[in-house]
């Protein structure tokens, strides 16, 4: 097993290679540069900032400068627009935040998902089920950014209870909102997805078996179904993580969290070339390791896969 | 006792019937089992309504979908009011345009959003896969590969890059969710046409002397329509809810046109200042859609899917 | 940015001007009772690109650059010259040689005394490729002598017209002469900067935990995208008067969401999202205000070669300008009491006299009714209307308006307009390169001055993108630059504009905010809305 991560591992730096130029690529494609202002710069300004954070090299040689930095001295580069900070400090302030508030919406979204859909499977075709079910669906279906403003409106308005934006070092006030609005629809599709499986766990021939043997219901689910039920769960986790984590701009923009979900749309719009790149190979390692981990942990469940 | 229960009956004459028993086919069945679930069949009534309501409904508007009323606009809170007399229906927008036209036109838009986006994805990553899986060897290997690789480039940065150095357009747009999601289709499509490869029926038709082409047209296509179907219909909604963040973000769609997600986007936005009908009716449509394609998927993935049931 | 006030240019020409200390008195007036906590916290709508003097850009980063640092000048609540580190200057016959004499007591927040030679070492450092900081083209329009060359790289930092002569006096040397020199050192770029901190730190210097600063607050903690805090410099050479202890920037993206924080009271300001204004005023009469700013929004023609034929007829353009319905924009859709806009350049500016334009003067209904003859008359009808492609930036105020104009050109001219919106760079990089037929513009000025309008449409302007041509406007221009009767030359300008129509004025920007009513002392007359923390006070309620 040792042996297979560590192949896998290998196998991910062309990806992340490839990820890298293509994304320096496309966004040197885009119109404007990170210098393109309302008020058009003299050239003598333009060329002195160009020549200081090498844009006035060749596109190759400043893909081979960024590169070579990355793997000499794990150096990302400065940021084009927030001129005090670089892309190290960016991802050192920005990461554990919406990790911490990223895992929290994950494990939220799994806990509550998988505990609604597993009451729903056994209270199947009872008002459990029907609550269980439409909650699931309702959550699904709504766009999570109206979670955003929605949130804000009631608990810091209205009920006057928790601070409507901000992070403060990740104090447990703080976090509420910003958990909610990130977990919900993930809960909903969570909870779907065990219950169905459950459901179709509950009707297979070794849980009739087991049920023949006279094992009390308790017994039969929690030793017997649950592994099985969790398999295409946990499956499904490994995109759900890597979502929470990259897909959480609109949880910065409402709540003021500080994560890197805006750095890295912001840095987009604005041509902040560092930034981006940084973050996507970020984002890119993170993908990669979390589907390795998926692997894995669907290993440990399901015995019957066996590495090559 | 035998040959007297009605069933028998029915079956007996179906023995009779030339055309039932040269007919009963897959495709058949999975019909059968679709039409028996319920819930899918109401969803699928819903959505049908939905459509109809998309191409009658702007019969019965009294302003078109990007006209001002100047005197809504004056004060919106008020004159801007879901009503029958002002003719607006739904209310109006902040910017005194009636939400009954424009709820329309964004529910199409956002339908045809789902629909071109999937198809798009469906065209490609069948080709794709079918390829991999049907040839093997390096080409699979390298194919995979790449599929793999763009797999580890977050969706949000092929979406807003997409989108940013192709401008705004519905071209664009349906690129950027083709080229994100044709992926898994394609994974998909490969694995299912493995496991048709080695069929007796390929090996057959091979040792008939048919064309490579010839087998994928007639034999391999055909038998991954279920799966590819299945597959499809689940993907509408996802392109739908990928199609509002995109939205939210500022780069979906350009006025006069809009879609559900741009219409909800800015009602979130204004739903503390008494104006929540904005946000109301294009949410009702939006959920409506959703929830409807997440049933008729799932009643497609029970009757086609063999292994299930 | 820069006051530009004739009045104190001539009493400073060739003479000592010395400000009495008597100005640096108390700003609260007798009898307020103040509340005990002094924290002023407001919402900027995005993180600020930096804190560094020399190197900051935009707005936000500006306004907390000032609470920090101190310029040889400030302004007070009117926009007027006061006196900052330097208590006054000198200056020679012909303009040029500037001397600053600076106060003793002035200190940096380590104890250290400011002095000229952290003056000149910032100015250096502006001007330094090395730095390559944006604002160079600041220290270039400053005329300081040799600035071009330094910039170019073709001569020596240290040849640059700065001096300091002991340590309390700076030497600033031009190279022509320029009358509203000393009104530029209320800018960020010509803060001093603390050598000794810069080269430890290089730069991390501006960290809360390294910074030093010699203004009335010292930096305490920067949360990058979540907020940033300046406390009280006890070392302040004013602190005495200075009230506020504690002030926050809030960074939130969303306006709507700021809004509700501040009702929910968390903020002390914030600005009103279009088209809300009416209903606070009536829910918060105390806390909704607005007061005119130094901004106008237009829509430019292009009327270079790559622009459509159409445009080039004057009577289109004046048809175009004549129909948008003003009103209906100022008051329904921003609704902010924004003032209509007939010229370019906005009223607020100092020393500035709109002309009476006959467009200004008429009725809706007249400019209706002239707008069709006026096009009829350009050869476009119902069975062949004008057609052309108006575009903007992406944002919702941006789009409601320009979905506002086109209805009106459709519904009263018969006009098709397609509308394009871009994101901003790519919004840019298309204007810039005549790749439009109508496109959005607005102008902040960079100071209190009617040049910084009209320049816009000076032919020769890198920022003029419509390619306007009018040999008679460059004259004037030319002309007001030496002229005793500036504001009568950029009158005339404006009877120009109003006649050719090169670009649609359709409003002028207001400062619109939602400020708690116990903030007191808000610089609403300071156009240029440079203010400062320490100047704020709070009152008990």
């Amino acid at each position: 097993m040792l042996g297979y991560t560590l192949r896998r591992l290998l196998a991910a730096i062309p990806t992340i290679l490839v990820l890298v130029v293509a994304s320096f690529f496309l966004m040197h494609a885009a119109p404007g540069g990170p210098f393109t202002s309302e008020r058009p710069l003299p050239p003598e300004v333009l060329a002195n900032i160009e020549a200081r954070y090498g844009l006035d090299q060749p596109l190759w040689k400043q893909l081979w400068d960024y590169l070579t930095n990355i793997f000499l001295r794990f150096d990302f580069g400065p940021s084009f627009v927030f001129k005090d900070r670089d892309v190290n400090d960016i991802i050192a302030q920005g990461f554990p935040i919406s990790l911490t508030y990223g895992s929290l919406a994950f494990l939220a979204a799994t806990i509550v998902g998988v505990g609604l859909g597993i009451a729903a499977a056994i209270r199947h075709n009872t008002w459990v089920d029907y609550v269980a079910v439409s909650l699931g669906i309702a959550a699904q279906a709504l766009p999570n950014f109206i979670m955003g403003p929605l949130l804000i409106l009631t608990f810091t308005l209205w009920l006057g209870l928790l601070p409507g934006g901000g992070w403060n070092g990740g104090q447990w006030q703080y976090l509420i909102m910003p958990v909610i609005a990130l977990s919900t629809s993930y809960m909903g599709s969570i909870a779907r997805l065990t219950r169905s499986s459950m459901l179709e766990v509950m009707t297979s021939n070794y849980i009739r078996t087991a049920r023949a043997k006279g094992l009390p219901e308790r017994k039969i689910i929690w030793s017997h179904a649950l592994k099985p039920t969790l398999l295409p769960v946990i499956s499904y986790l490994g995109p759900v993580f890597v979502y929470v984590l990259t897909g959480s701009v609109f949880v910065d923009m409402y709540f003021s969290t500080g994560g890197l979900g805006k750095s890295y749309v912001s840095s987009a719009l604005t041509r902040d070339y560092a930034v981006l790149l940084g973050v996507t190979i970020l984002y890119g390692v993170l993908t990669v390791v979390v589907n390795l981990l998926t692997d894995l942990a669907y290993a440990w469940f399901d015995p019957k896969i066996r590495f090559q | 006792m035998f040959g007297r229960s009605k069933k028998a009956q029915v079956l007996a004459a179906d023995i009779t019937d030339y055309t039932a028993v040269r007919g009963r086919s897959l495709m058949r069945d999975a019909r059968d089992r679709f039409l028996r679930n319920k819930a899918a069949i109401a969803c699928m009534i819903v959505l049908i309504f939905i459509v109809l309501f998309v191409v009658v409904g702007p019969q019965f508007a009294k302003w078109d979908n990007e006209e001002i009323d100047w005197a809504a606009l004056g004060d919106v809170v008020v004159l801007g009011a879901p009503a029958i007399e002002s003719g607006h229906f739904f209310g109006t927008d902040s910017l005194g345009r009636d939400l009954y036209s424009r709820t329309i036109q964004a529910t199409g838009t956002s339908l045809l959003v789902g629909l071109i986006g999937t198809t798009m994805a469906l065209i490609f990553g069948t080709a794709w896969g079918v390829c991999a899986g049907y040839f093997g060897g390096r080409v699979d290997n390298i194919m995979m590969r790449i599929v793999d690789i763009l797999l580890a480039i977050p969706a949000t940065l092929v979406i807003i890059l997409i989108l940013v150095v192709a401008g705004r357009s519905f071209v664009a747009l349906f690129v950027a969710l083709g080229a994100v999601s044709w992926l898994s289709m394609a994974r998909i499509v490969r694995a299912q046409t493995l496991a048709l490869k080695h069929r007796e029926f390929i090996e057959a038709a091979r040792a008939g002397g048919v064309s490579e082409l010839m087998i994928i047209v007639r034999h391999i296509l055909p038998n991954l329509f279920g799966v590819v179907i299945v597959y499809a219909s689940l993907m509408v909604p996802e392109m739908i809810l990928t199609e509002s963040f995109i939205s939210f973000l500022g780069l979906g769609i350009s006025e006069p046109y809009t879609s559900l997600g741009a219409l909800i986007s800015e009602g979130a936005g204004t739903m503390g200042y008494g104006t929540l009908w904005q946000l109301a009716f294009p949410l009702a449509f939006y959920v409506a859609i959703i929830i409807t394609m997440y049933f008729i998927g799932d009643g497609l993935r029970d009757a086609l899917d063999p292994k299930d049931r | 940015m820069i006051r530009f006030s004739k009045t104190i240019l001539s009493v400073a020409a060739g003479s000592l001007f010395v400000f009495g200390n008597a100005l640096a008195e108390s700003h609260i007036p007798a009898g307020t009772r103040l509340a005990e906590e002094q924290i002023f916290t407001y919402r900027v709508l995005d993180e600020h690109t930096s804190v560094d003097p020399q190197v900051v850009e935009d707005v936000s980063g500006a306004e907390i650059v000032r609470d920090l640092f101190e310029g040889l000048m400030n302004q007070d609540a009117d926009g007027n010259l006061v006196p900052g580190v330097a208590v006054g200057y000198e200056v020679n016959e012909d303009n040029t040689v500037y001397t600053f004499t600076l106060r003793e007591e002035a200190k940096w927040s380590n104890g250290d005394q400011v002095t000229a030679h952290d003056f000149a070492y910032a100015w250096r450092r502006a001007a330094d490729p090395e730095l390559a900081s944006p604002y160079q083209w600041f220290i270039e329009l400053m005329s300081l002598d040799n600035a071009s060359a330094v910039i170019k790289g073709d001569a020596p930092v240290d040849s640059l017209g700065v001096k300091a002569v002991d340590d309390l006096t700076f030497e600033v040397t031009l190279s022509a002469p320029l009358p509203y020199f000393p009104q530029m050192t209320t800018h960020s770029t010509t803060f001093p900067a603390p050598k000794a901190v810069i080269e430890a730190h290089g730069k991390d210097w501006t960290k809360p935990e390294n910074i030093v600063s010699n203004g009335a607050y010292v930096l305490t903690e920067h949360l990058p995208s979540e907020r940033s805090v300046r406390e009280r410099n006890t070392l302040y050479w004013d602190n005495k008067n200075t009230t506020i202890d504690k002030t926050i920037a809030l960074v939130i993206n969303d306006e709507n969401v700021a809004l509700t924080r501040f009702l929910a009271g968390e903020l002390d300001r914030t600005e009103v999202p279009a088209g809300q204004f009416p209903r606070l005023k009536k829910e918060h009469p105390d806390e909704a205000i607005s007061f005119p700013r130094l901004c106008n929004y237009y829509y430019t023609f292009n009327l270079s070669d790559s622009g459509p034929q159409a445009f080039k007829d004057v009577k289109v353009r004046q048809a175009l300008a004549l129909a948008v319905d003003r009103k209906i924009i100022t008051q329904n859709v921003l609704a902010g009491g924004q003032p209509e806009a007939y010229t370019f350049t906005p009223a607020a500016v100092a020393a500035f006299t709109p002309p009476g334009t006959e467009m200004a003067a008429m009725s809706q209904a007249d400019r209706d009714a002239k707008a069709k003859a006026l096009l009829e008359e350009a050869g476009f009808s119902k069975d062949n209307p004008l057609s052309f492609e108006m575009m903007y930036n992406t944002s919702e105020a941006h789009k409601k308006i320009a979905v506002a104009m086109s209805q009106m050109w459709k519904q009263k001219l018969g006009v098709q307009v397609q509308l394009t919106n871009m994101e901003w760079k790519v919004f840019l990089e298309t204007r810039g390169n005549q790749n439009f037929e109508l496109a959005r513009g607005a102008w902040c000025g960079d100071y209190n001055e009617a040049s910084t309008f009209l320049d816009l449409l000076d032919s020769e302007s890198g920022y003029n993108d419509g390619k306007f041509v009018n040999a008679d406007i460059d004259g004037l221009l030319e002309q007001a630059k030496s002229s005793d009767d500036a504001a009568g030359l950029y009158t005339k300008v404006e009877e120009i504009i109003a006649a050719e129509m090169p670009v649609i004025p359709v409003y002028h920007y207001a400062g619109v905010y939602m400020m708690g009513s116990d903030v007191g002392n808000w610089p609403v007359n300071n156009v240029e809305q440079n203010w400062y923390s320490k100047n704020l006070y709070k009152t008990a309620q």
